[in-house]
């Protein structure tokens, strides 16, 4: 039950675009069209997943055990970015179709907030292995959740009459703010 | 760019080259902190001292960084400077490290401060890199003030903790919500462009 509720709260309510503000950049850039949002959402859901175990290992079997925690920052950040080109040679080795779908994206990834800020809010809330592992998943759906909804709302606003100055971000930022409201309503699920 | 004065390369980050209003840089700390004033100020005081004396240790010492390793390289420079920025926070301003949570660590992936290794440092002097750190710095900080001011004025009726909308004034819980932060920065992007747009016309 417990780990339902930590998959429920990571996809619908402390959803990582719309209650941490993590990964705006690619939920402003790549959310023009539905298909590249769902590639981009699952390249995250993946590199998110992996991220939170190897993120787990590196805090409770080499950081902690050894009063390290200062180095946390650096030791995530060269391990994320290390790991993200790791896992691009791997799919290309193994599997090129899924390169193919992934493949761009891939590279944007290692320079996005939401894999750094799901490493640090894992460790924050010092979450056991198979906790960690679902709350990673969990939030890497809300975030492609979170961006084909965007995407399906951009491609309506296209035909939209927008205000000449709210064009593309600004507009995109508004939307973005009620669908926070309406995710808002969530919150009652829990409690 | 090299025949730029002192003088335009920093107001240049004040507003032709905003990270937030133009750019479109470092968004989701600009987001995440400004549901007070305190917070957002703290947030890019905190962004500013990374920014500027990664600056001044890029420039430093970019002719000694391979090409091919300069990214990972800037990202291990920013990652200290934050480790120490993270840890003053904690050890002097407790309160104010609890209030920020990850966004202090994740100043390390706040794009401004790459954007600026990979865009300016690598390729100009130590002095150069210095006052184009500080007018991005500002910039931002200038950024996170005015929304966090607009957030917190309305969402709370209070400045920086102090009462000033007086009795009669109801709060707009909405300002406070995450959803206020995103409403508010897309208009402020608006009326940024807006503004671009009738100076532009009028020249």
């Amino acid at each position: 039950m417990e780990l339902v509720a930590i998959f429920i709260s990571a996809v619908l309510i402390q959803n990582f675009v719309l209650y941490y503000f993590l990964g705006i950049c690619p939920f402003l850039g790549v959310s023009k069209k539905i298909d590249s949002a769902v590639s981009m959402g699952l390249a995250v859901t993946f590199v998110m997943t992996i991220t939170a175990v190897v993120s787990w290992l590196i805090n409770n079997l080499i950081l902690i055990p050894h009063d390290l925690g200062y180095l946390q920052i650096v030791s995530f950040i060269l391990v994320i970015a290390s790991l993200v080109q790791l896992v691009e040679m791997f799919i290309r080795k193994i599997s090129p179709p899924l390169y193919q779908a992934l493949g761009i994206y891939l590279p944007l990834i290692t320079t996005n907030c939401a894999i750094m800020g799901l490493a640090l809010i894992a460790a924050l809330n010092e979450y056991s292995f198979v906790e960690t592992v679902i709350f990673g998943f969990g939030s890497g759906i809300g975030f492609t959740l979170a961006i084909v909804l965007m995407a399906g709302i951009r491609e309506q606003l296209d035909l939209a009459d927008v205000p000449e100055s709210l064009k593309g971000a600004g507009i995109a930022l508004i939307v973005a703010g009620i669908m926070a409201l309406a995710f808002n309503g969530f919150i009652g699920m829990l409690t | 760019m090299a025949t730029k004065s002192i003088r335009a390369e920093y107001i240049k980050g004040l507003w032709d080259e905003n990270p937030v209003f133009r750019q479109l840089l470092g968004l989701c700390p600009t987001l995440a902190v400004t549901g007070t004033v305190i917070t957002g100020i703290a947030m890019g005081l905190a962004t500013a001292f990374v920014l500027i004396l990664s600056s001044l240790v890029v420039a430093s010492i970019k002719k000694l960084i391979p090409a091919q390793v300069r990214i990972a390289s800037y990202i291990v420079v920013i990652a200290s400077f934050v480790t120490i920025a993270d840890q003053v926070l904690k050890a002097y301003f407790y309160p104010i490290s609890e209030a920020l949570g990850p966004y202090v660590p994740l100043i390390v992936v706040n794009c401004i401060i790459l954007g600026r290794q990979e865009a300016f440092s690598s390729k100009n002097s130590v002095g150069r890199s210095f006052i184009d750190a500080l007018g991005m710095s500002s910039g931002f900080i200038l950024a996170l003030l005015v929304l966090s001011s607009i957030r917190e004025i309305l969402g709370a009726g209070t400045f920086l903790g102090y009462e000033i909308m007086g009795s009669w004034f109801k709060p707009w819980i909405i300002m406070i919500l995450p959803a206020g932060a995103f409403i508010t920065l897309g208009i402020l992007l608006g009326i940024a462009l807006f503004i671009e747009r009738k100076t532009k016309r009028s020249e």
